[in-house]
């Protein structure tokens, strides 16, 4: 109980002295999570909407494809993506390994499946109630997917949302892709096992705090964002 | 010497099935420009499949169908879609789809919404507009497009009295442009108003085709006698 006590009350005085080493920390965290959720939101928007809508044979294997992503581990993304990047890997010639490319490469691949097979959903149901339509206007794949896509902009940032959370609490693939340099590609996650296995709980702590506050500061100000949207235009 | 003018709407023995349920068998229906043709039958008889087919929206079974092009046609269901987006912009997205350049969308917009009332809506969201509106909306929509042919499947099945009478009103609008009106309804009223022709259902089968006035003075079958009465639904 005195541990736990003692690791709070350091991981407090960290964070009211704002250390420079969390600052560092928190600010790559923010930065590889945000650019591989936008990365996969280019990717994973349309793709989705095109399994949604396709009628295309490879609509089913696309589908199991993208239900057996989600559940891929990190870890086994993160080897994959370290052989893809080695210097004898077929992308080793762009060096991104131990690098926050890098990492960005293997959150996007991580979290890209997620955007993809929430997206599907829910443009999948908006387009139950505007399908008829849709046929009577003579509208091709393409157009419904763009019309679809602005419809479900609100859900859209929820799904960006589960996306940026899943990228930003992950550590295993970033751990073995980055390997949590210090100062070059330690973020939240790793640097937090790293100290818990060192035995420094402060630290640790600290940063646990902060990612919790952050997933949960970026969902508020998202779900207050998608509910003023909403009551303007529903 | 008459010259024969092609009808707008021609189904040749046209069958429906889904699931291995016959929903229309051996359908045959000529429907020449200009006509107001409604559309009665029990609920199940096959209207809103008819009316799919003469839009595209479902492919027969068996039997051929030509139909005016989609981009001559415009469809009103019964509950309306409507996109989350202004009242004006509702109307410029179906002008947008028909590439219509930027400047004819907007002045055809703006005046599809006089047309229909609806111009003091124009900034609004359109889903916050009630039932009624909504309705006058996707009318709107057609308007704006310029219809050779209106397919509206009971387009006043959920609206109180005097937005029928509204909708009504702009559905007539739209014939007065020259287009064809095919419509479904179960309200006998509306169709004695509308009607030029009727073309009755009965279990998925056309049992009368006949000029409004001759099928409600003196229906020919059982089948639309009993509906007439209000024995079926």
């Amino acid at each position: 109980m005195s541990l736990i006590g003692e690791s709070a009350a350091a991981a407090l005085q960290l964070l009211l002295a704002g250390d420079s080493t969390l600052g560092e920390i928190t600010r790559l965290s923010i930065a590889v999570s945000a650019t591989a959720t936008l990365v996969a939101a280019v990717i994973g928007f349309p793709l989705g909407a095109w399994v949604a809508l396709t009628r295309s044979r490879l609509r089913s294997p696309f589908v199991v494809c993208l239900n057996a992503a989600l559940g891929l581990p990190p870890v086994v993304i993160g080897l994959a993506v370290y052989l893809l990047l080695s210097r004898s890997g077929p992308l080793g010639a762009l060096g991104w390994l131990f690098t926050p490319l890098g990492m960005i490469f293997a959150q996007t691949i991580l979290i890209t499946p997620i955007i993809a097979a929430l997206t599907r959903q829910t443009v999948e149901d908006a387009h139950v109630d505007l399908r008829d339509w849709f046929t009577s206007l003579g509208m091709s794949t393409w157009s419904r997917m763009q019309t679809l896509l602005v419809e479900v902009r609100f859900s859209l940032v929820v799904v960006l949302l589960a996306a940026f959370g899943r990228a930003i609490a992950e550590v295993g693939a970033v751990m073995i892709v980055g390997g949590n340099i210090a100062g070059s590609t330690r973020v939240m996650t790793t640097t937090i096992a790293l100290e818990t296995s060192k035995g420094d709980l402060p630290l640790a702590l600290a940063l646990g705090v902060l990612l919790v506050s952050l997933v949960l500061t970026v969902n508020a100000c998202a779900y207050v964002l998608k509910t003023k949207l909403e009551a303007r235009h529903d | 010497m008459t010259e024969l003018i092609a009808p707008i709407v021609s189904l040749r023995r046209v069958s429906f099935r889904v699931s291995g349920k016959t929903l229309l068998e051996d359908v045959s229906l000529d429907v020449q420009a200009g006509e107001r043709v409604v559309i009665l039958g029990a609920n199940g008889a096959g209207k809103s499949t008819l009316l799919k087919l003469c839009a595209g929206i479902l492919e027969p079974s068996a039997g051929e169908i030509s139909s005016a092009p989609l981009r001559e046609q415009a469809f009103i269901f019964q509950r309306p879609a409507i996109l989350r987006r202004s009242v004006l912009d509702n109307v410029r997205y179906v002008l947008r789809n028909r590439s219509i350049s930027e400047p004819e969308c907007s002045a055809r917009a703006r005046l599809a919404l006089e047309v229909t009332e609806l111009t003091s809506f124009a900034q609004q969201p359109a889903k916050t507009l009630s039932g009624g509106e909504q309705q006058r909306l996707a009318l709107a929509r057609a308007w704006a497009c310029q219809p050779r042919l209106l397919l509206a499947d009971e387009p006043t099945a959920s609206l109180s009295p005097a937005a029928a009478r509204e909708v009504e009103r702009i559905i007539q609008a739209v014939h007065a442009t020259g287009a064809t009106l095919i419509f479904t309804t179960h309200n006998l009223a509306q169709a004695k108003r509308l009607a030029q022709r009727i073309v009755f259902l009965d279990g998925g089968r056309i049992v009368e085709d006949r000029p409004a006035s001759e099928f409600f003075s003196a229906p020919q079958s059982g089948a639309a006698r009993h509906y007439l009465e209000g024995e079926t639904l």
